[in-house]
């Protein structure tokens, strides 16, 4: 397989991939899958009734980390993929997942991905998904993820989603179910500007007794954007949650957060912290004391914000 | 060399009235010499680095650096030029760590120094340079931190607004020292600390006292000692004369 410059660079950019990964790979661009490699721990099988693949890694397997990349340089395409996760017993891996879009036409760019992920008893799933929009063009690009976690008794996932550049426009549904001393900690990062307009919508249920959950955002909105955040957390047993979304406001943009606790059980813990702010005075006086510019403070402070 | 003549500063209060803070302030601070300023609470002496500092603006007067006028210039501009203020209360933030702010202070800082900088403010540089300088800091180490960067920059002038306050006693005898050992004894250096601490003010070769927005006193440490004395004893006589009887030995 060859890639152009432009593939090349979007790769690096979502999923850090300089060159061909070791271990299990899937690599789909422009709607087709491009490279496809398992391992003995991780088999990852085209989808037969629909687009899309299941990954399946095996009970037991231990430290591998798999890249799923996705990349659009084709305007006007618009894909949809069905992608499912099955992590075995007690396994413990990586997925580096991630979609970058360059559209420098006037037609709107689209991926939309279902996830599903199937995490078996007492698992460990860290995912990391980056999204990235480039190019010129007057056509959108446009990312709509749906995606359902089930985690099985003892699993742990820890999800970190990070969408910081030229995305036009994105609508993320997460439902997300835990069974007894399951584990989810789910991170938000984002950072939308210009038009841009951003929803992710999340749903957990804590159903298990032991069962804990986390939903951690922070965001950044600039000049006209919007964005909207929604967490609901829903207690049904002896478990814990909390839902935290911290958001710097900036320009003329517009931000709603909605943390929402719906607790079912009376030994539910559920606590939600939320604010929005615009940057403060005091940290850009303090940054430009040790002589930055207003323009590298307000960067600086952005940047660690969302770090 | 830096100079601030016929400084002044009016402020507007909740009622709409205008209020001077600081008052035709002349002084010239000499490189080499370490500079203590000292007063009642709301005297002014944070009011008047912030101005050198260019976070406020006079409403009249001019201040030199080195025979430069920066009064026009930024808080950017003034911090090039060799000006830092070490903030009597730190601002805090979310995902800056203790290392981003030394390396922002002094870029490309060799590892070497960051560490003895942290060891020089009394941190163990192991537990704390990854730290982020957000709420999960108490008071003492967020004033520590500052100092930090303060030192990391070895600015021409630094002015460090109460250092003292919130640390612990091991701490203050560390920065007394690191001060008499590197800014003291250096020709090119000029510091001005704003302290109400007794043994901070007996390192300093001039002592400025600042009441009610103006300079009403300076001299050496220990002349300005009785003054000062002299005063809490009047002070405290004021407040306690009345129904209470106080003595003040
Ligand atoms: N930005 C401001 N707006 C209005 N009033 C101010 C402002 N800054 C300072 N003041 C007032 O000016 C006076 C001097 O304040 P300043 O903070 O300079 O005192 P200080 O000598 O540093 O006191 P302390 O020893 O308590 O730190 C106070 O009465 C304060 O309320
Ligand atoms: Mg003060």
């Amino acid at each position: 397989m060859k890639l152009d410059e432009i593939q090349t660079n979007l790769l690096k950019t979502i999923a850090d991939l300089e060159e061909t990964p070791r271990g299990a790979v899937n690599i789909r661009i422009d709607g087709t899958p491009v490279m496809r490699h398992s391992s003995p721990g991780i088999q990852i099988t085209p989808k037969l009734d629909k687009p899309g693949f299941d990954l399946v890694v095996a009970p037991g397997t231990k430290g591998e980390t798999v890249h799923v990349p996705v990349i659009l340089t084709k305007s006007g395409l618009k894909d949809l993929v069905y992608n499912s996760f099955i992590i075995g017993e007690d396994a413990d891996v990586t997925i580096i997942a991630g979609c970058g879009i360059h559209n420098s036409s006037h037609m709107h760019s689209q991926h939309d991905g279902i996830h599903e992920f199937i995490l078996h008893a007492n698992s460990k799933l860290r995912y990391v998904e980056k999204h990235y929009g480039e190019g010129e063009g007057k056509g959108k690009k446009i990312l709509n993820p749906t995606t359902t976690v089930h985690v099985a008794e003892g699993a742990t996932i820890e999800m970190e989603m990070v969408q910081i550049a030229g995305v036009d426009d994105t609508v993320r549904k997460t439902t997300v179910h835990i069974e007894a001393k399951g584990y989810v900690k789910m991170i938000e990062r984002l950072l939308t500007h210009g038009a841009q307009h951003a929803e992710s919508d999340v749903e957990m249920y804590i159903d298990g007794a032991g069962g804990s959950g986390q939903v951690l955002s922070r965001s950044v909105a600039k000049e006209n954007s919007a964005q909207v955040f929604r967490a609901a957390l829903i207690g049904r047993s002896d478990c814990t949650g909390h839902v935290e979304c911290d958001s710097i406001i900036m320009g003329d943009s517009k931000i709603k957060a909605i943390p929402q606790l719906v607790a079912e059980d009376a030994r539910a813990v559920l606590t939600h912290e939320a604010a929005i702010g615009k940057i403060a005075g005091e940290q850009l006086i303090k940054l430009m004391s040790l002589g930055l510019s207003e323009q590298q403070a307000v960067d600086t402070i952005i940047e660690g914000f969302l770090r | 060399m830096l100079k601030l003549k016929d400084i002044s500063m009016v402020v507007g209060n909740d009622q709409g009235e205008n209020r001077e803070i600081i008052r035709n302030i002349n002084v010239e601070f000499e490189a080499g010499k370490v500079y203590g300023i000292t007063g009642p609470n709301g005297g002014g002496k944070t009011s008047l680095a912030k101005l050198i500092m260019g976070i406020y603006m006079p409403s009249q007067g001019n201040i030199y650096l080195q025979g430069q006028d920066i009064t026009p210039l930024s808080i950017s501009e003034r911090a090039q030029l060799g000006i830092i203020y070490a903030f009597q209360q730190p601002p805090r933030f979310k995902g800056l760590t203790v290392k981003d702010l030394i390396n922002i202070a002094r870029p490309g800082i060799d590892n070497l120094h960051l560490r003895s900088t942290l060891r020089d403010v009394g941190l163990c540089p192991e537990d704390y340079l990854d730290r982020d300088v957000g709420p999960g800091l108490s008071g003492g180490e967020m004033k520590r931190i500052e100092m930090a960067q303060t030192l990391a920059r070895e600015a021409v002038i630094s002015i460090m607004d109460e250092p003292e306050a919130g640390v612990d006693l091991w701490t203050i005898q560390k920065l007394i020292a690191v001060i008499v050992g590197r800014y003291k004894k250096n020709p090119r250096l000029t510091t001005i600390i704003i302290t109400h601490n007794e043994n901070m003010l007996h390192i300093c070769d001039e002592v400025l006292v600042m009441e009610n927005g103006m300079l009403v006193h300076r001299g050496t440490p220990e002349e300005i000692w009785p003054h000062i004395k002299d005063e809490i004893e009047c002070k405290m006589k004021e407040l306690c004369s009345g129904d209470i009887a106080y003595e003040i030995r």
